[in-house]
């Protein structure tokens, strides 16, 4: 296992991919790997990139690795698409938009299923994320399923989260009243040669405006990804943001917080696993007969449990 | 470890565009529990390899209607055993004469499946390749 | 269409029936519980005139040659003239492919239809990357207008009709067939054939596209405008439903998005600027010709009634002959089986029934090695014959529609109309087809189709005689497959070398350099530019790379 870590660290594709895959699949070695590999993480960019499905998330992504890649940097992509929640399988198709890219040595691209989560994410993209930010690369973009509406677990993981907007679609306005405006640091109104660019570019100006003030002021892009139009401009917005995250004491906080949402996180798994664990064990047809007569109830169930947990550790 | 997802590439390689046996193969491997990566059409064999080296898939699947399957198999499994990943199955149907099948599987392609063959076969077939290569790579 | 004692009779006599079924049917069950054409339309036991107890005679089935046409577009239909006998060939080289047609001319095929292979369908010149291993695979390798001139050799371009399978690059092809009239002393007034020029379809069902929608539209309207004053004869465009229905999708859906694509190109010339009374003639279309008998005739007589109705109520056409569908059919190359070949034979015979029933104006059969390679000759002789003897033994074309005012025939006519209909009216609702075909929705819903039909095909619930039924133990295989000799990618890139050594570069570059100027100001004609280069030798792969710049190239939609 530290062989292939280290393989991972020397930057080697198949190792990097066989790590995550193992991290993915909640492997008994994933612990072992994510702290040999922690100490070498926390230099990327994470990017996010959502919106609403079809918005042209991966043409877009497709065209920012073409961006950063040309600066010089080392680039990674995490790619999500649902899995389906009756088989559990998944097609993976945000790639196929990102395909000039993949003999890259420079740019790694992973595409990964939801696996049962609803956040827009799956429960190993910040794993994962970490891997190729430890192994060398030097931003991530990361693009969310794309469902619509629940995507703030983005928020969680990315240092600098941009979403993409159309005109036409109506879900501008409805992105605005679930809230999203505050997770938002980039709005990208893509599609702009469509009717209606400068009526939702202004609209979320004006919806700005009325959120609460920050230090950075989220920047509208209006792109045609399909072209390249707005991209560069784009990028350079992507990096000043993370300067401003760098020099910023909003940038320390958003740092700060995350690393307390990922103890909490590792927290309730684990206390999840015993417990799972554990409830597996005493889940007999009986306890449930004595449940639906009333004879108990699920308070007093959980409670004892909890307890057997507590006192075998 | 069954729990463990098979991941498979499915791919067309070339210039054809005929991808209903590509597409149909995808959700039924999909709807087998797997996932499946689809990079869709007019792939070289390098980006499909490397696409499988950083998706880190069990399988290749690429269906080739073109006639030009003797091509783009011996170049594909060529590029695997440059990347020391010649364990990645790799499979492959379409329009391919009964012919030419003996040499393709020669070159180290796992199976042909031809016009007619069903979905669950290839399922099948696929599941217990990869629960032997699985096993193999525990031991 | 009768009168209501006659319907009050019929629907006694029905009942009866019926009751005597009751008794009846639990001694001798019927097959299956539930009777399917391939698309999953429910057949009936038996249809009666009380399903057509509202069908209007003179409106909407009328007279041959006039609206709605659901009878045929010509007053005589085959006894006039029999439909083309058109079949799709090309391969290798210029020169192969140029001896196959002149093989097929002097056995009685009325019509040239070339195949091109796939480098050549997508813009690159033989020596390009990704042009490796697929020269001459499925069609003849095109270049240059050097090609071109190889491949019409001795064939005289005012005697033949020519239909090219071309779609993005259709200007650059058909810019070569003009040249080589000019060549042959053939002015392009007198040229006849059809350019397949489908692009939508491309995005949805066949997948060699190159540019985006709207540079691709664009090339589109600019070729109607070009040859409505220069080509007059030329059918601009072929509107296909064959590659939407090899693609998996229903009959209804084949010609529902057919016509959906129709409406999008006769929306986008109008905007153009073109009179839709025009260009409406010069629209071609066609369609496939599935295994389910009578879906199929009824699928083609719907088409036919649907399309007039379109031009007439929604573009406002007045003039018969740009109401009219006509179309050409090629039999369902996903219904030939590897196994058992030679039944093939049979199924592409009762295919080509079912589109000379359905009033088709050309006609190309497979032939019964299609499922494994490409035909050989003999079989290319087979599919042919096949023709000729419905066409002049079957006696089916001697009488005009003979399967119309069947109860079932009509029926099934209608339910496809209406199914199609609705289909069409969701596609108006999202904006139209290229909206669409953005969201996925038409691929959508081909794919689901064609899913449905190979769980169908795998649970036996739809019949493959020997596939999943009648199947044989060993096969012996004992005809000969024709193979591509790998040599021809190689041949044609040396050609190439010499091409690009021998002609005047500086004029090749200075034509390339005014495509790019034409191709960024859309109030100009692409065509005349793109005939002047291909005049001076500028390779396919060059016109078609300087749009590639400019243009920008489309990437699939993806909805599984
Ligand atoms: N007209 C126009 N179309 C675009 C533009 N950008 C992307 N598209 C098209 O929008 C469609 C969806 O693009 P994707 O990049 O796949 O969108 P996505 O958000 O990644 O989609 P999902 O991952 O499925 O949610 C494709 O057909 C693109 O070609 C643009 O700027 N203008
Ligand atoms: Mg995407």
């Amino acid at each position: 296992m530290q062989e292939l870590v280290r393989k991972a660290l020397s930057g080697d594709t198949r190792s990097i991919a066989r790590i995550i895959t193992l991290v993915e699949n909640e492997s008994p070695y994933t612990e072992e790997i994510m702290k040999t590999l922690y100490p070498h993480s926390g230099k990327a960019h994470i990017v996010g990139i959502t919106g609403s499905p079809g918005s042209g998330k991966s043409t877009l992504t497709d065209k920012l690795i073409h961006e950063f890649k040309e600066k010089g940097n080392k680039v990674g992509v995490i790619a999500i698409d649902p899995s389906s929640p009756f088989s559990g399988g998944a097609i993976l198709a945000d790639r196929i938009r990102m395909q000039k890219h993949a003999v890259d040595r420079n740019v790694y691209i992973r595409s990964m299923g939801s696996r049962g989560s609803l956040g827009g994410l799956s429960k190993s993209t910040y794993e994962a994320a970490l891997i190729l930010d430890a192994c060398g690369k030097d931003i991530i973009f990361i693009e969310t399923v794309g469902v619509g509406q629940s995507e703030v677990d983005i928020m969680k993981i990315a240092d600098t989260v941009c979403l993409v907007l159309v005109p036409g679609m109506g879900d501008d306005i409805q992105i605005m009243k679930a809230g999203i405006m505050e997770i938002a640091d980039i709005f990208i109104v893509n599609k702009a040669d469509r009717e209606g660019v400068e009526r939702v570019v202004a609209e979320v100006k004006m919806a700005l405006d009325l959120v609460q003030k920050r230090s950075w002021i989220p920047p509208v892009h209006s792109t045609i990804a399909e072209k390249g139009n707005g991209i560069t401009e784009l990028a350079a917005s992507i990096s000043n943001h993370h300067e401003f995250l760098s020099i910023s004491t909003e940038g320390l906080e958003k740092r700060r917080n995350r690393l307390v949402t990922e103890v909490e996180e590792i927290l309730q798994r684990e206390i999840a696993r015993f417990t799972e664990e554990k409830w597996n064990q005493k889940k007999t047809p009986e306890l449930i007969d004595s449940l639906y007569s009333r004879n108990t109830d699920p308070y007093t169930v959980a409670g004892r449990i909890l307890e057997e947990v507590l006192l075998e550790n | 470890m069954t729990h463990e997802k098979i991941r498979v590439i499915v791919a067309k390689p070339g210039l054809d565009g005929h991808d209903r046996g590509a597409k149909v193969i995808a959700r039924a491997l999909r709807d087998a529990g797997m996932e499946v990566i689809y990079t869709g059409l007019r792939q070289t064999p390098e980006q499909i390899v490397d696409t499988a080296i950083q998706e880190d898939a069990d399988a290749i699947g690429i269906s080739i209607l073109s006639g030009a399957h003797h091509f783009y198999f011996s170049r594909i499994i060529e590029l695997l055993k440059e990347h020391e990943a010649l364990d990645i199955i790799v499979f492959g149907g379409g329009v391919i004469p009964d012919d030419d099948v003996p040499a393709l599987l020669a070159m180290g392609a796992g199976a042909i499946f031809g016009p007619g063959t069903t979905t669950t076969t290839c399922v099948d077939w696929l599941k217990s390749k990869v629960h032997e290569k699985r096993t193999l790579e525990m031991a | 269409m009768f009168d209501k004692t006659q319907l009050e009779e019929i629907e006694k006599l029905k009942h009866s029936y019926e009751k005597a079924l009751e008794k009846s049917l639990p001694k001798g069950p019927e097959r299956k519980s539930e009777f399917k054409t391939v698309s999953g339309i429910p057949v009936k036991r038996i249809y009666t005139p009380e399903d057509l107890t509202d069908m209007d005679y003179c409106h909407e089935i009328g007279f041959p040659g006039e609206y709605p046409y659901t009878r045929g577009v010509q007053p005589t239909m085959y006894r006039g003239r029999l439909w083309t006998m058109r079949m799709y060939a090309g391969f290798s080289t210029a020169e192969e492919s140029n001896k196959r047609y002149r093989y097929l001319l002097s056995q009685g095929g009325s019509g040239l239809s070339v195949a091109f292979d796939l480098p050549t369908q997508i813009g690159y010149d033989s020596d390009h990357p990704m042009a490796q291993g697929e020269c001459g695979k499925v069609g003849v390798a095109i270049d240059s207008l050097a090609d071109m001139e190889i491949l019409f050799d001795q064939i005289p371009l005012d005697k033949v009709s020519t239909s090219m399978t071309i779609n993005a690059p259709a200007s650059v092809l058909l810019a070569m067939y003009i040249c080589v009239g000019e060549k042959q002393g053939v002015s392009s007034d007198k040229l006849a054939g059809t350019i397949q020029n489908d692009i939508l379809k491309e995005y949805i069902a066949r997948g060699t596209y190159i540019f985006p929608p709207k540079p691709s539209m664009r090339l589109i309207t600019d070729i109607f405008e070009f040859c409505s004053k220069n080509v007059p004869k030329w059918n601009t465009i072929s509107i296909s439903g064959y590659h939407i229905r090899e693609a998996g999708s229903t009959a209804a859906q084949e010609i529902a998005f057919t016509l959906a694509d129709a409406i999008a190109y006769v929306e986008a010339a109008i905007k153009a600027g073109l009179d839709p009374d025009v260009f409406g003639k010069r629209l071609s279309f066609f369609f496939n010709a599935h295994n389910s008998f009578l879906e199929e005739v009824a699928k083609f007589r719907a088409a036919r009634r649907m399309w007039a109705i379109i031009m007439k109520n929604r573009f406002g056409v007045s003039d018969p002959k740009a109401l009219t569908l006509r179309f050409h059919t090629q039999t369902a190359g996903c219904t030939l089986t590897a196994q058992q070949p030679e039944n093939n034979i049979i199924r592409v015979a009762l295919q080509a029934l079912s589109s000379v029933l359905g009033g088709t104006q050309s006609l190309h059969t497979n032939s019964m090695d299609e499922a494994l390679a490409l035909p050989t000759e003999k079989s290319v002789g087979i599919a042919l014959k096949t023709q000729q003897i419905i066409g002049y033994e079957s006696g089916v074309t001697d009488t005009v529609d003979p399967l119309a005012g069947s109860y079932a025939i009509e029926s099934l006519t209608n339910e496809i109309q209406m199914k199609a209909e609705e289909y069409i009216s969701k596609i108006d609702e999202m904006g139209g087809m290229l909206t669409a075909i953005e969201k996925g929705y038409v691929q959508k819903q081909i794919q689901d189709a064609a899913y449905e039909y190979q769980k169908a095909v795998e649970s036996s619930e739809i019949t493959v005689v020997g596939v999943n039924k009648f199947q044989m133990k060993e096969e012996e295989r004992d005809f000969q497959l024709l193979r591509v000799d790998e040599k021809v990618g190689h041949n044609q890139i040396e050609k190439l070398k010499k091409l690009r050594s021998g002609r005047d570069n500086l004029a090749v570059r200075e034509a390339l350099e005014d495509i790019r100027q034409a191709s960024r100001d859309t109030s100009v004609n692409m065509m005349p530019h793109i005939i002047n280069a291909v005049r001076c030798y500028a390779t396919e792969g060059e016109i078609c790379g300087v749009l590639r710049e400019e243009f920008g190239e489309y990437t699939e939609n993806i909805v599984l």
